[in-house]
């Protein structure tokens, strides 16, 4: 089981508090696609992904990034057993879906990126480090149940 | 492969924040110092603690050479030569670390750049990390 302190507790909540889901998820998804755009393998049936301008206008796109931003809140509420959290959508992403889980990564480094230029200098170093810890725990759960 | 396009954004960005190159630099080696604790190893001959003259110090160094590389991106292989030398023979660094200090790099862009970061700046900057991550890993073996 991950062991969380209460200043960990404390920042990722405040983040979650604060954080506007459309947006924030919204340009999560963007910038991961277009910072790695192997990543549009998965979004074949989601319109026009030329480039930056219209993946960032796509409105399919943005409610995706809202989606997946709402499934965070499960891991927010159940800070202290992501891993089952996420057993069945481990298993939906694996079998279903066909995403390789290195991927889960580089979405998690985009929406820190997103999260970090939104917060400036209020993303501190202590901030960064209990969110990388939330997220790869994450990360590594939605990665589980892949066989 | 980084566009023309490309190359002159990241040109004009290492050169506009040339003048904070020590606070860039410290504030990228501190999160990575503090996100993956392993890389501490490597500096336990300095002292690395928030605003030390060493960080600041070292993180100008790694800044400046960022910021040389890009002026000539496509003859990396001979400004970073030396340096390649040195990672390699001397300091012996697991290459992974290179990764790991780049994406602490682009935080600290984001953090200081806000909006202005945007996801075409964000692309062309990582891809010029790792191609110069790659390039100082060459002589390894």
């Amino acid at each position: 089981m991950v062991e969380w302190t209460d200043s960990e507790r404390a920042i990722i909540n405040s983040i979650f508090s604060n954080l506007d889901y459309e947006e924030i998820g919204r340009k999560s998804l963007c910038r991961c696609l277009i910072v790695y755009p192997w990543t549009q393998r998965y979004f074949g049936a989601f319109g026009n992904l030329y480039n930056a301008e219209t993946i960032m206008a796509n409105p399919l796109i943005a409610a995706h990034g809202t989606k997946i931003l709402h499934g965070l809140d499960r891991a927010l509420k159940n800070m202290d057993d992501i891993k089952n959290t996420y057993a069945e959508l481990s298993l939906l992403h694996s079998d279903k879906l066909h995403v390789d889980p290195d991927n889960f990564r580089l979405l998690a480094d985009c929406l820190t990126v997103v999260i970090a230029a939104k917060m400036g200098t209020a993303f501190t170093v202590e901030t960064q480090v209990a969110w990388q810890k939330f997220l790869s725990v994450v990360v590594s759960a939605l990665g589980r149940q892949y066989h | 492969m980084l566009s023309k396009q490309e190359k002159e954004l990241i040109i004009e960005i290492w050169t506009r924040l040339t003048p904070v190159a020590d606070r860039i630099g410290a504030e990228a080696l501190l999160r990575m110092f503090t996100s993956y604790p392993g890389t501490k190893t490597y500096f336990s001959h300095l002292d690395i603690t928030p605003r030390s003259a060493h960080l600041l110090s070292h993180g100008q160094k790694i800044f400046l050479a960022l910021a040389e590389g890009s002026k000539d991106i496509a003859n990396l292989m001979t400004t970073l030569a030396p340096l390649q030398t040195y990672h390699a023979y001397q300091l012996r660094i697991q290459p992974s670390n290179f990764k790991l200090f780049s994406h602490c790099m682009i935080v600290t862009l984001a953090c200081f750049m806000g909006d202005r970061f945007t996801p075409s700046l964000h692309a062309a900057m990582d891809k010029y990390l790792s191609a110069f991550s790659a390039v100082l890993g060459e002589k390894f073996r």
